[in-house]
């Protein structure tokens, strides 16, 4: 049993959450009747709360609940993994990866984000701003216009050979190998 | 199921704006290996779903839609999400995941994300499909 609970507290190697994360495929279909996608809870949220007259967000939300209470989940499920089922090491990334970080001035490697940037105390700095103001706002912004995100594009669309999701997957590829050669040594130099 | 969802990305670290930058520069298998695999087995979960004409727990037979046969818009408006993703290191279902581990300025990005969503309802009409 502490063998278990030790190996819980592992993080998972990719071939064991790779599969289980794919499974959340049939299980959406057979026990929702509704295909794997969560961008569009943001789509739900804004119906829900932003008075509008615009018709892409006149459409009947409620009938839709089921993917925001599916977020709601997301937040507690992560919350109990990172309160009991953790071990508090720093991510092991790749040798090369750790280095590059370090040539970005990212030397605090410890926990899931770098708290050198996403941390509430440097909410007044221009590069924390803009990574997490104007970063959601392009999710936001683009998971609509392109139809979905990794889950429902790259996971669902793909499993289900959709020729718009392979082309959303090479346009989030396009975008992020951008910012991540292109924007990022610039804005973190 | 969201929670096992949010306590699945927890332990594969894909809400790790580190995993994304290593994936972003080809530095390791780790978030190339999760999308693969998991692709792998949702194909097959849907071959085997059409094949057997599966219904869902409410019995109807499940019919799985098609995405809209566009393409400018699955590519423009995910280069875009691109670009934000590997800025806040999360897609929308990390983000969520991320406000529930600890990581609560992530409250932040979603707010936005939702403005997000409301400039393109503004905009819609006027971008190109």
């Amino acid at each position: 049993m502490n063998e278990f609970i030790e190996w819980l507290s592992n993080p998972w190697p990719w071939y064991v959450s790779g599969p289980i994360i794919g499974l959340m495929v049939p299980l959406h279909l057979i026990l929702l009747n509704r295909t794997f996608g969560i961008s569009s809870s943001f789509r739900h949220a804004c119906a829900a709360v932003i008075p509008n007259k615009l018709p892409f967000l006149q459409y009947d939300w409620k009938s839709e609940i089921w993917n925001l209470i599916f977020a709601g989940g997301i937040l507690i499920g992560a919350f109990l993994a990172a309160q009991f089922l953790s071990n508090g090491e720093p991510i092991a990334l790749s040798q090369a990866a750790i280095e590059r970080m370090n040539r970005f001035g990212i030397t605090d490697l410890s926990g899931q984000h770098p708290n050198q940037i996403f941390s509430w105390e440097l909410i007044g700095t221009w590069k924390t701003l803009l990574f997490v103001v104007v970063g959601g706002f392009l999710v936001g912004f683009g998971t609509r216009y392109a139809g979905g995100c990794t889950s429902g594009h790259a996971i669902m669309g793909l499993s289900h050979f959709q020729l718009p999701s392979f082309i959303a997957v090479l346009g989030f590829f396009t975008g992020g190998l951008l910012m991540s050669w292109g924007i990022l040594p610039l804005i973190l130099s | 199921m969201g929670m096992a969802f949010g306590i699945i990305l927890v332990k594969a670290e894909v809400l790790s704006w580190f995993r994304i930058q290593e994936m972003f520069a080809f530095q390791s298998i780790h978030m190339y290996g999760i999308i693969g695999s998991a692709v792998i087995v949702g194909a097959i979960s849907v071959w085997i779903i059409k094949k057997m004409k599966a219904r869902s727990i409410e019995g109807n037979v499940i019919e799985i839609p098609e995405k809209a046969k566009l393409f400018v818009s699955p590519y423009v408006g995910g280069t875009i999400f691109g670009l934000g993703w590997a800025m806040t290191g999360a897609c929308p279902g990390p983000l969520y995941a991320l406000i529930g581990s600890g990581t609560t300025i992530m409250i932040l990005s979603v707010i936005m994300g939702i403005l997000g969503v409301l400039a393109y309802a503004q905009l819609r009409d006027k971008l190109p499909r």
